[in-house]
């Protein structure tokens, strides 16, 4: 109860309290960290390798592909089919169509999500336009290419699985760094 | 006693307030300052009472007849603001610093000149804070829980102001609570042992760490958007690779505790007022403390439940509905507890018992409500209703509020002198336990009945229950009025106020003289069986 303490007391609550406001960083990584480990918010995987895997012919599941645009996002962007019905452990491949229909170049980033949320880590892509972002020049067109795979491990309960992206236009921000994006 | 009292005084002439308006700039004295807290807290309660009214006026009717939707949005985002951050909280350090110091039988507080800094820093921030409603795109119009990407991409460009204003704010209520702990742990007359202390010492010890620790998370959060905003980052943007839903985690983390920083010191305040008006010492003081430890702990590990309908995994959602009706234990042992300092008491009821009594039944259903909320199943129908808008007014207004209200009226002799008017203490009771009822008992059923919140209309079948609730506001809100004549009447004259003030009265800060001197304790005081309040 000495006066003395009191200043050193004061600088070792601060500290507390920088190091809180650290935390509250720190929860953005460990936040991506539990969404990778859970697949939780339909994150989908890093790229595969292609493996040559055992398909299981006997189960068929329906994959939806879904396009969207973010809010204030011009392109023209679609799935060339809607739906594919797949057999778990053999690989796929599909395309998405884009054009940019505005008068200047654009660049734009799809972010992936998929529903159930549980099956996103069982759906692999061993190649997908998403990994990159996209550059279009004033009406230029072009067709995305998404390789991916159905893990054999999917839960019994899945019969359908959503893929749907959402395109973000990112021309104003293209050199921060996306390495966080699939 | 009285010997040491008056020695105290002689010291006092060198030492009284400067005159004139520099006084109030400059003090370092706790006293001064907890005044300063006080009157700043009524002006912004006022500020954004007249906020409510004009929301409940738009809602007196349905369809659009007073202010644009745009313009209702504001007032709903700056209600919830000022009231949570310009009202409650400051309100609550304001009593901390009039009445922890002569509870611990200190002469001030550890640390004057940051106690100085941290409350001049607020008028400054809500200055900026209001400026917003004249600039170009108004003011926030997000809500007070300003969820991403509504307070960064969609955003008016006021909200970095908003943010600033948070920032502010922020350190200012760090700084105040790295005082109160210092206060409470360094300064206590020798030989106060920490279960000596009363309960809203104890309360407040642990809302100041609760403070400390969740308010630098706030600022994070609102550095991320600026962040966002201004330079390119993408926290919260899904585009660049961020997640709206992070926000909400990020911004929950803090809020939860922060709900129970806006209760835990009123839980002290009734744990002083009960006792007393009963003739009976509280009942299960040290059960008190460990529940209120108990309930501070559990409010980091719950703040899920608001984010019930945001996609949490099913396992999640489990633990996060069990964990929050947990929080009911020890808050059932804390009504217990004044329930049975009540039982068998010789109870009289003046005004701040009146309060008193009203927050434990009234909280206890805006607690009721709060474990409806906490089913996953039911919040997934109530969340965004009115329902939610019920269960956390009951809980803040006759809550947070009627504490405030009762400690003004228990404390005020202390302060000035004089005792205030009785009767119309009790009128101002009265309309205000009828108005906040009227108000917001009604919108359990709209909001049952599906009404979502933060709409400037509504169907026509929620028409009867919001005119009522509409009429109770203005009763309360008018109210009001008749709490600041009361208030000023008592600061300029009326009966005098013994030491004691109140007959059943215990602790530190009745035995010194009414109006209590400008300095207090400034030698320890001896006898310490009347601290434990
Ligand atoms: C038994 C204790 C309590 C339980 C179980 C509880 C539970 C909940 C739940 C589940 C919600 C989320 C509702 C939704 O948005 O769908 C909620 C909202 C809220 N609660 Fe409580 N609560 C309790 C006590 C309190 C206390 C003591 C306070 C403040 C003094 C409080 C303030 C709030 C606020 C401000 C909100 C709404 C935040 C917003 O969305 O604007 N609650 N509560
Ligand atoms: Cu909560």
């Amino acid at each position: 109860m000495k006066q003395g303490n009191t200043t050193s007391f004061a600088l070792k609550l601060a500290a507390v309290a920088i190091g809180m406001f650290g935390f509250g960083f720190a929860m953005v990584p460990l936040y991506d960290v539990i969404c990778d480990i859970t697949g939780l918010n339909g994150k989908t995987g890093d790229q595969v390798a292609t493996t040559e895997d055992v398909v299981a012919t006997d189960r068929e599941i329906k994959v939806q592909f879904i396009a969207n645009n973010n809010a204030g996002m011009s392109w023209e962007f679609r799935p060339t089919v809607r739906t594919m019905t797949v057999h778990p452990g053999a690989s796929y491949r599909t395309d998405f169509f884009a054009r940019n229909p505005s008068s200047k170049s654009m660049t734009a980033q799809a972010v992936p999500s998929v529903t159930p949320y549980y099956a996103s880590r069982y759906l692999h892509k061993t190649e997908c336009f998403c990994f990159e972002q996209q550059q279009l020049a004033t009406g230029e067109s072009i067709e995305m290419p998404l390789h991916f795979i159905v893990d054999r491990d999917v839960p019994d309960d899945v019969h359908t699985l959503t893929l749907a992206y959402t395109l973000f236009d990112v021309t104003e921000q293209e050199d921060v760094a996306l390495a966080r994006l699939h | 006693m009285s010997a040491v009292i008056e020695h105290d005084n002689h010291e006092d002439h060198h030492h009284g307030p400067d005159k004139g308006l520099m006084r109030w700039v400059l003090t370092t004295n706790h006293k001064d300052i907890g005044t300063l807290y006080l009157w700043f807290s009524f002006i912004m309660f006022l500020t954004g009472g007249v906020f409510a009214l004009v929301i409940r006026a738009e809602l007196f009717q349905p369809g659009l007849q007073i202010v644009e939707p745009e313009f209702f949005i504001q007032m709903t985002t700056m209600h919830g603001l000022i009231m949570v951050f310009g009202a409650v909280m400051p309100a609550f350090v304001g009593l901390a610093n009039w009445l922890v110091p002569m509870m611990v039988g200190a002469p001030d507080m550890a640390l004057p000149r940051m106690n100085n800094f941290s409350f001049w820093i607020l008028p400054f921030a809500f200055s900026m804070l209001l400026a917003t409603f004249f600039m170009e795109g108004g003011a926030p119009n997000f809500g007070w829980t300003f969820y991403a990407p509504l307070s960064t991409e969609y955003a008016p460009p006021t909200v970095t102001y908003f943010i600033f204003g948070v920032h502010l704010m922020g350190a200012s209520s760090i700084m105040g609570s790295i005082n109160i702990i210092v206060t409470i742990l360094n300064m206590r007359a020798p030989g106060l042992k920490l279960m000596q202390m009363p309960l809203f010492v104890w309360t407040w010890l642990i809302t100041a760490y609760l403070l400390l620790a969740v308010m630098p998370v706030l600022a994070g959060v609102v550095t991320m958007m600026l962040m966002d905003i201004h330079f390119a980052t993408a926290f919260f943007d899904a585009g660049g690779g961020g997640d709206p839903v992070l926000f909400q985690h990020v911004f929950w983390f803090f809020g939860h505790p922060e709900v129970y920083i806006m209760i835990l010191p009123a839980f002290g305040i009734v744990s002083a007022i009960i006792p007393t008006f009963a003739r009976k010492r509280l009942f299960g003081y040290a059960s008190m403390v460990y529940a209120t430890s108990a309930i501070a702990f559990l409010s980091f590990i719950v703040w899920a439940h608001h984010m019930f309908t945001a996609g949490i995994p099913i396992t999640g959602e489990m633990y996060f509905m069990y964990a929050t009706m947990l929080i009911a234990i020890p808050t059932g042992v804390k009504v217990f507890n004044w329930v049975a300092t009540m039982w068998k008491g010789s109870m009289t009821f003046e005004t701040p018992m009146l309060f008193s009594v009203a927050f434990v039944i009234l909280f206890t259903i805006g607690g009721l409500s709060g474990l409806m909320l906490s089913i996953v199943p039911a919040d997934f129908q109530y969340h965004d209703t009115y329902f939610v808008v019920a269960h956390f007014h009951y809980v803040l207004v006759p809550g947070a509020v009627f504490s405030i209200m009762a400690a003004v009226y228990y404390w005020l002799p202390k302060w000035t002198g004089n005792m205030y008017n009785e009767a119309l203490g009790k009128t101002h009771f009265w309309l205000s336990f009828i108005g906040i009822n009227v108000t917001f008992f009604p919108q359990h059923f709209t909001g049952l009945a599906g009404m979502p919140r933060r709409i400037p209309d509504y169907a026509l079948q929620f028409a009867d229950y919001n005119m009522i609730s509409s009429c109770g506001a203005f009763l309360f809100g008018f109210s009001q009025i008749l709490f600041l004549f009361i208030i000023l009447q008592t600061i300029r004259g009326g009966k005098k106020a013994t030491d004691q003030v109140w007959e059943g009265a215990h602790g530190l800060e009745w035995t010194i003289p009414s109006p209590a001197p400008y300095h207090s304790f400034s030698t320890p005081p001896k006898n310490l069986e009347e601290a434990h309040g």
